[in-house]
């Protein structure tokens, strides 16, 4: 091969006189790529064949691995950014293309906690107030849910009592709710907050009191064979019978709140998300709102694997 | 001998949609302290029924139990119950689990240095010293099925009810359990209600074979008293001549006078 890109120079080289350092500097470089893919090849071939060094063959095994599990989500992202790319060169420059939305972020992302007043903050602060009225809002539904969902499974009158009213209030929309929090705490934050509650504690009392009567009658046959008292009954078959459907509860519970808060903020106000996504439509930059889309899908993600991976550490089968 | 339980004419039915189901009727047993009682009969014949009764987890709807001269007025662990699929809680590991009944037992009067010796003690009686800290799913069928009788034993019942123990179990397996019981109730001089539908497993183990009729409305149809000297070997009663009766006896009953007719009819 060379020899060829040799005779090929001196071809060139022969032919038209036209820009001889340019004709001998291209077989320089082509020469310089093959010499350095030739040793390549068979290094590569003795590693494959070679079974004494078992360690680096493993690790690109692994690698290989991961490559493969990595590569079909990575093309699907780049799939998407391509429509939308094409999508925003021919709708002539109303909607933000990829490239003018990247720029947009670095910028916002450089600073992300800044703080001029509370209408002008940095996207940090916002998806941190966010998560903190859903942390709010979450935690009560969670102590009132949860408690509520232990009575409705144990106690069959309770929970015919409850119930009609659960399946009559689960279905309406968190948001109709707001108002009725604006006039009970006239003021907007306490509203959301409260959207929050309602919507998220539905799903904790229906898992938990599900779990409660899902609890294999062997084992309370167990605890009234050694006549455990009610405490010792609950803290060691109860709960951790009940504890993988609390947790299915309260996964479902968070990402519900999650899609709620940035409605509720939207329409309250304040510091936010959602909030945020409401106000760069005002100021019509929509690279700001495509941003905010990503952000509060990748915050949604998070929260949701947070809660797969403690849901694994109290499986127990 | 002392009679220890007494089954006075219990009978049991239970509501279902199409009215009563009678499950359970007439049923007298007495059991001496001491004595290991096979319950034996075809699948529906309500022996778990009475295993149940016996234990306390349901209530007759006629008659009367009685343990140690006192109604049975519900569970307790004075009849430890060794269920069929083991029933282990999977969070705790086969220490706890044991350690959960002890602790109910023997807390009131004993020091946690005590209770914990007294469950390597139950632990150690089903050889399953080595397995302490593992958590059920992390050993075998046989094995968990040992720390069920660990966690019975450790009680120190006064009857231990056994529903089907070595049911789920494969045959080599069963037979080990089936010894080691043997020797565990030498030791520990229990008095012992095994329900089974295992011939050989009920002759092999038990002083008396309670055979009982098919349900509806089952009750007990015969009593074998059997007369084997212990300890008992399971190959040298392959050839024993009252090994062969007792089996025989059980079996004549099981598929001649109790000949199920549900194949008949179908």
């Amino acid at each position: 091969m060379t020899a060829m890109t040799f005779d090929k120079a001196a071809a060139l080289a022969a032919a038209g006189e036209a820009a001889p350092s340019v004709a001998r500097s291209e077989p320089v470089a082509e020469t310089a790529v093959v010499k350095a893919a030739a040793p390549g090849v068979p290094a590569a071939a003795n590693e494959g064949s070679a079974p004494s060094p078992k360690q680096p063959g493993r690790a690109g095994e692994l690698l290989k691995g991961a490559a493969r599990a990595a590569l079909p989500p990575l093309i699907g992202l780049a799939v998407l950014v391509g429509i939308w790319y094409l999508a925003t060169l021919s709708a002539g420059g109303s909607l933000p293309g990829p490239v003018q939305t990247w720029r947009a972020a670095v910028t916002l992302f450089a600073d992300p906690f800044y703080s001029n007043g509370p209408n002008d903050q940095g996207i940090g602060w916002n998806v941190l107030s966010s998560l903190q009225r859903v942390a709010i809002g979450f935690g009560i539904a969670a102590a009132i849910g949860i408690p509520l969902g232990f009575m409705l499974g144990r106690f069959a009158t309770l929970s015919s009592m409850v119930n009609p009213i659960i399946s009559l209030l689960r279905p309406v929309s968190p948001l109709a709710w707001l108002p009725i929090g604006l006039l009970v705490f006239k003021k907007a934050d306490p509203a959301a907050t409260w959207t929050i509650f309602i919507c998220s504690i539905w799903p904790m009392i229906m898992n938990t009191a599900q779990g409660v009567m899902r609890v294999p009658s062997d084992y309370m046959n167990v605890a009234r064979v050694l006549n455990l008292s009610e405490w010792k009954i609950f803290t060691r078959i109860l709960f951790p019978a009940v504890l993988p459907y609390m947790l299915t509860g309260i996964r479902l519970s968070i990402g519900t709140a999650w899609l709620v808060i940035v409605a509720a903020e939207m329409l309250t106000g304040g510091v936010g998300i959602g909030f945020w996504v409401w106000d760069e439509w005002n100021n019509l930059k929509v690279e700001h709102i495509i941003i905010a889309i990503f952000v509060i899908g990748i915050v949604g993600l998070l929260l949701e694997q947070m809660l797969i991976a403690i849901a694994r550490r109290f499986s127990y089968e | 001998m002392k009679k220890f339980v007494q089954i006075e004419g219990v009978g049991m039915s239970f509501d279902t949609k199409k009215g009563p189901f009678v499950a359970l009727q007439n049923v007298d047993l007495t059991i001496e302290k001491g004595e290991f009682i096979a319950l034996i009969g075809h699948s529906g014949c309500g022996k778990s029924t009475l295993l149940n009764l016996i234990a306390g987890l349901t209530r007759p709807t006629d008659g009367v139990l009685i343990c140690d001269g006192r109604e049975i007025g519900g569970p307790g662990p004075e009849r430890a119950v060794v269920f069929q699929n083991h029933s282990l809680l999977p969070w705790l590991t086969c220490f706890e689990n044991v350690y959960l009944a002890v602790e109910r037992v023997f807390a009131a009067k004993e020091g946690k240095p005590k209770l914990k010796a007294r469950t390597h003690e139950a632990l150690a009686l089903v050889g399953l010293t080595h397995a302490e800290q593992k958590y059920p799913h992390e050993i075998s069928g046989g094995m968990k099925q040992r720390v069920g009788i660990a966690r019975a034993l450790s009680m120190q019942p006064k009857v231990l009810l056994m529903d089907e123990p070595f049911g789920a179990l494969d045959a080599l397996t069963r037979a080990k359990l089936q010894d080691e019981l043997m020797k565990i109730c030498v030791a520990t001089k229990a008095t012992v209600v095994m329900v089974t539908h295992d011939v050989d497993e009920a002759v092999l183990l038990s002083d008396r074979i309670v055979m009982m009729t098919n349900g509806p409305a089952a009750t007990i149809g015969e009593v074998l008293k059997v007369e084997l000297d212990r300890p008992r070997n399971r190959l040298e009663l392959a050839h024993d001549p009252r090994y062969i009766a007792c089996r025989a006896a059980v079996l004549s009953f099981l598929y001649e006078k109790q000949a199920h007719d549900e194949k008949l009819a179908a």
